[in-house]
């Protein structure tokens, strides 16, 4: 016999399950019925009769069975009056759905692989690369992460109705486009498998970055991002970058704490108190990044996050091993070249081996243009000027990246070296 | 399910040598006979250059009939393949054989069924 509980707590105990549970029964039953929206609102029904009756009845042993088998039923009851309008052909497939859907076992220890196998499917179903990149992220986050719909367009600053019609366009492209719902095929798998990790990096990038928005649907979003590489990777056990991508997102989101000051303000690396960071995390991390490269196939996630896992390591930031850190962008350059990472190479090196290295690079990369608007850049070629004591062209470097950048604490900092290097500037003999 | 495959590129050109032409035709009547074989073909046609289009309105009961096609545009529909394929993943992979995907692109659109339509093709079934 169940136990009563308070309405508060059935309450509380509701939430938390639709986050963790709401996911795996939307995805069986889209399995079953292939529409998004009517597993969705069948799901929600059962949800909401949880609210109702468990308070009274008290929670059943196995909440989330309860919560798929009950959508089960609503799914059959929706089905129904919407068929009284119907012809009778339609009926024909609405019984052969209705036995499919009478056929979901509900037990979780028999059908914990059918689920997983749901979950797995609706993933690369919402992130299939004929679905524009941003409903990729509102769908996964929608279907998978258990996030509403006003949360979603909380996190983006989207208009709540700007959301509901991407997601209802994408849901709509799904079914008329015909795009599969369906583990893709070996030969499809790698680049998939590579959409699914990118929209999911997406995700988690948008809850880190602290450029503006609600902080605490923010740090959800990291969480879900966590939360869903996980579930790829019990999914799809023994792929490295899901690895890599998992442990990358780890290692970053342990230095969460210390990278925001008590305004709100953003604290760079080097200024951040290395006591905040979270030692479990970083732990489980460095754990994930050597497992998976043990697996001898190296990519992008895995060597960022090998990057992430040596600075992680350092307990003061001198301690940084800067010599790997280089070698990990040299490797990371040769996987997926780019500006950007050419930038953090230069950096890299000039840490690694002195400020002249460092600056010779940052040369060729401004002379390119193509960072032109890239602060960051300014602002590392200033730093590696102002270590060489070239103060004015360090000056004009910095009053470059001010312009540039929108981060209040970004500009602090600028500010600040760029008062040094013109009082060293000042200081100096001149000569005639 | 049925999926159009419209061939978009660059409009053929007088100063294409014709054993390029000659390998490009045979390289669509490949792809023809490959979806026939596996019965996804319902209809393929090449289409002659825009330079011999005519764009048709009628507007208040009148036919308007203008030389040209109805949008100037760098790349134009030059053919169009009709299939049958499981989902779209199937429909991409034969839009990747097309030969024109590597100098051109290939828009696939599913065939919307029309409701209430009379029924007299009747294999618009999937």
């Amino acid at each position: 016999m169940p136990d009563r509980v308070a309405p508060g707590a059935a309450h509380q105990l509701v939430d938390r399950l639709f986050r963790e549970e709401q996911g795996r029964a939307v995805a069986t039953l889209i399995r079953v019925l292939g529409d998004f929206d009517l597993a969705e609102e069948a799901v929600q029904d059962a949800f909401i009769a949880a609210l109702e009756t468990w308070p009274a009845r008290g929670v059943p042993d196995n909440p989330g069975a309860w919560i798929t088998t009950t959508a089960r039923n609503r799914a059959i009851d929706r089905l129904r009056r919407r068929s009284r309008l119907s012809e009778k052909i339609e009926r024909l497939g609405r019984e052969a759905t209705e036995s499919a859907l009478r056929s979901i076992d509900a037990d979780p220890a028999e059908d914990a692989m059918h689920i997983a196998d749901d979950r797995l499917r609706l993933i690369f179903t919402c992130c299939h690369p004929a679905l524009a990149m941003d409903a990729r992220v509102a769908l996964t986050l929608r279907a998978l992460g258990g996030l509403t719909t006003p949360e979603i367009a909380r996190a983006f600053l989207l208009p709540e109705p700007t959301l509901a019609q991407r997601l209802v366009r994408a849901k709509r492209k799904i079914r008329a486009a015909g795009i599969p719902y369906r583990v893709p095929p070996p030969e499809l798998l790698p680049e998939r498998l590579d959409g699914v990790l990118h929209v999911l990096y997406l995700v988690f990038n948008e809850g880190y970055s602290a450029t503006s928005g609600d902080s605490l649907v923010r740090r959800e979003l990291s969480a879900e991002a966590i939360r869903l590489a996980r579930v790829v990777d019990q999914l799809l056990p023994g792929e490295p970058e899901v690895l890599g991508l998992l442990g990358l997102m780890l290692l970053h989101d342990a230095r969460r704490e210390a990278r925001v000051g008590a305004g709100g303000e953003l604290i760079l690396l080097d200024d951040q108190d290395r006591s905040r960071w979270d030692r479990e995390r970083i732990a489980e991390g460095q754990a994930l990044v050597r497992r998976a490269l043990e697996l001898g196939r190296p990519g992008p996630y895995q060597v960022q996050a090998a990057i992430a896992a040596l600075h992680d390591d350092a307990v003061t930031p001198a301690d940084t091993d800067w010599p790997q850190i280089a070698t990990l962008y040299l490797a990371l350059r040769a996987m997926t070249p780019s500006p950007v990472v050419e930038l953090n190479l230069a950096v890299a090196m000039a840490m690694a081996d002195g400020p002249a290295v460092g600056l010779a690079m940052m040369d060729g990369i401004a002379a390119s243009g193509e960072l032109e608007r890239y602060p960051y850049l300014h602002a590392a070629r200033a730093d590696l000027l102002r270590r060489l004591g070239r103060w004015s062209e360090a000056a004009t470097a910095y009053r470059q990246a001010l312009e540039l950048t929108t981060n209040g604490a970004e500009q602090g900092y600028l500010e600040r070296r760029l008062g040094e290097v013109a009082s060293a500037r000042a200081a100096e003999p001149r000569p005639n | 399910m049925q999926y159009a495959l419209l061939i978009y590129g660059q409009e053929r050109s007088e100063e294409v040598p014709e054993d390029l032409m000659a390998a490009e035709y045979r390289a669509y009547d490949q792809f023809t006979r490959y979806l026939r074989e596996r019965g996804a073909m319902l209809a393929g046609e090449a289409l002659e250059p825009t330079s011999t289009a005519t764009t048709v309105r009628v507007v208040d009961g009148k036919t308007l009939t203008t030389d040209g096609p109805f949008a100037e545009t760098k790349e134009t529909l030059g053919g169009f393949y009709l299939v049958q394929a499981a989902d779209l993943d199937e429909a991409i992979r034969f839009a990747a054989m097309i030969p024109g995907a590597t100098h051109g692109s290939i828009e696939i659109r599913p065939i919307f069924n029309v409701p209430y339509a009379s029924g007299d093709s009747g294999s618009a079934e999937s």
